[in-house]
């Protein structure tokens, strides 16, 4: 079992290095929101009056809300962020039947290869826009490794999440013929609760508790606070901690909807 | 008498557009649920879009020298901009994949301009359940911020949303030539596109200057909320970016559209099948 999971894994590191042109393409793009959303987010912050708050809104400086914008460009491949479809075409399809009869764990197959996929993503589309990021702008970024060393595991973690909410939102095409509505809404919220637009602690109050609810946070916000050093000590545990309790849920709920999923399942043909 | 008659007539040189057109509009309203729930998809795109500025003004007054409604007004109108040239010339987005399905060869076979194809061939209409949501946040802006209206400056909304379209669908058509080219490499195109449409719906002044200047200049999105807005307002711009370029959205998205076309010529003929 353990050595078919790591083959999946192997396949989707290939699979996606490939594509190198793509790869460099999704970089650039990366970059470019990165500039625009820095400059947007610093001059938020200098040109209004906060020096009351010590120049912070939201508890971030310029320096520090530049390097989340920075950061966040950079994670955002490999967490995947944004429309993902595949499982639901193999449902759609009927592809899902062979999917189904392998005597692989098929949640579990489709993660490994989901992780293979991120651990290829992470340097080629992190680098490059973290590279200009430092060229054109003041980074707060902390110069020991432990932050480092904790936002990788922080990554897993968040890319295991945001695999698990996908899975779950694809097996809704056991049920719909058209998932598409279904997966763009899905995707518009978790970009909005994850982190991606702002940081969670600019939310106002009832925004934040509605976040708080969700496993997205865990998706974003919980890797990049640990990499830029926002979370220290007990605080990062305190993060890793939540971010492991949304592994368990988000793959848990998974499970119970595809295998209420497959009793619904009619295979025709044969 | 009529019917007869119309059967004995060629049809007109408009006619194969719009029996396209009225096909695609025809097909995506055929599964109702499915369009109600694209729509509602579009919708809450927008009203993303739009949480990302109420959620920056939650913590801040003024963003890039425009306050909330200020930056609404710059937001609405660029963004139904870029969502008319999206709803025309979106579809140029799929080139790579219509190069590796070959489809391109059928389009080339055609009597008909092959530019022309691709835009009709892939209406979104959903995309009107996002203009709506930007018509509400453009209404409620213009009625908030302190205008002195002018016959010129009432003029100047509509022309700034006709000129702003033509601006993105000549960004759309010329990173669709480039696709020829790129394939794989497709999503750099986004950065124009996409990236255009997103720095474009927030002040220019919050931009580094050489940046302000590539989107003004090189990609004119400035040109699509920020610049009309600053005229409207009789505001002036940052260093380096007159207002009054604010007056110029419609003559500025004719001449890109121009050379929109021409680097469309060049990148078609480039195209060398898809190696089926």
């Amino acid at each position: 079992m353990t050595s078919a999971l790591w083959a999946y894994a192997r396949a989707g590191f290939h699979r996606y290095a490939t594509y190198r042109m793509a790869t460099a393409a999704g970089a650039f793009t990366n970059t470019v929101f990165g500039m625009a959303r820095a400059a947007i987010l610093s001059s938020a912050i200098t040109t209004s009056a906060v020096t009351a708050a010590g120049g912070r809104v939201g508890g971030y400086t310029a320096a520090e809300v530049v390097t989340y914008a920075w950061v966040g460009q950079a994670l955002i491949a490999p967490v995947h962020v944004f429309q993902w479809t595949e499982l639901a075409d193999r449902v759609r399809t009927g592809d899902i039947a062979v999917d189904l009869a392998r005597p692989v764990d098929l949640q579990l197959s489709l993660l490994a290869a989901d992780l293979g996929r991120a651990a290829y993503s992470l340097l080629p589309r992190a680098l490059p826009p973290m590279i200009v990021a430092a060229l054109t702008f003041d980074l707060a970024l902390p110069g020991t490794p432990l932050p480092y060393l904790f936002g990788l595991v922080s990554t897993v973690l968040a890319v295991t999440i945001s695999f698990a909410c996908r899975f779950v939102v694809n097996l809704a095409a056991f049920w719909l013929v058209e998932v598409r509505g279904v997966v763009g809404t899905y995707v518009a919220v978790s970009n909005l609760l994850c982190g991606l637009l702002v940081p969670v602690s600019w939310f106002p109050p009832w925004l934040d508790l509605v976040a708080r609810m969700t496993p997205f946070p865990s998706m974003l916000q919980a890797p990049l606070d640990l990499i830029t050093g926002r979370a220290v000590g007990p605080h990062a545990l305190t993060v890793l901690a939540t971010q492991a309790a949304w592994v368990a849920i988000t793959v848990i709920l998974g499970r119970v909807v595809l295998a209420w999923a497959t009793r619904k399942l009619v295979v025709q043909g044969g | 008498m009529a019917e007869r008659h119309r059967d004995d007539v060629r049809p007109g040189p408009l006619e194969p557009y719009r029996a396209i057109f009225a096909s695609r509009v025809r097909s995506q309203l055929a599964y109702r649920t499915s369009f109600v729930f694209d729509l509602l998809n579009s919708v809450s795109f927008g009203l993303l879009e739009y949480l990302e500025i109420y959620l920056i003004f939650h913590n801040v007054a003024i963003l890039g020298g425009l306050d909330r409604a200020e930056s609404l007004l710059v937001f609405a109108l660029a963004r139904s901009a870029f969502t008319l040239a999206d709803l025309i010339a979106g579809p140029l987005d799929g080139i790579p994949q219509h190069v590796r399905a070959g489809t391109v060869d059928v389009l080339l076979l055609r009597p008909l301009p092959v530019l022309a194809q691709f835009v009709l061939g892939d209406v979104n209409l959903r995309r009107l359940g996002r203009l709506a949501l930007y018509a509400v946040v453009m209404a409620w802006a213009l009625g908030e911020v302190p205008i002195a209206w002018t016959p010129a400056k009432v003029a100047l909304v509509p022309v700034t949303l006709i000129g702003g379209a033509a601006i993105f669908a000549a960004v759309f058509v010329v990173a669709g030539a480039g696709q020829f080219r790129l394939l794989d490499g497709g999503e750099f195109a986004n950065g124009f596109t996409y990236g255009g449409g997103y720095v474009a719906s927030f002040s220019g002044q919050v931009l580094p200057a050489p940046v302000r200047a590539f989107f003004t200049a090189v990609v004119p999105a400035t040109f699509t909320g920020y610049l009309p807005t600053l005229v409207l307002l009789d505001r002036d711009g940052p260093a380096g970016l007159p207002a009054w370029l604010g007056w110029f959205t419609l003559p500025v998205g004719v001449i890109a559209l121009a050379v929109a076309l021409l680097l469309w010529r060049d990148g078609l003929r480039h195209y060398q099948g898809g190696g089926g």
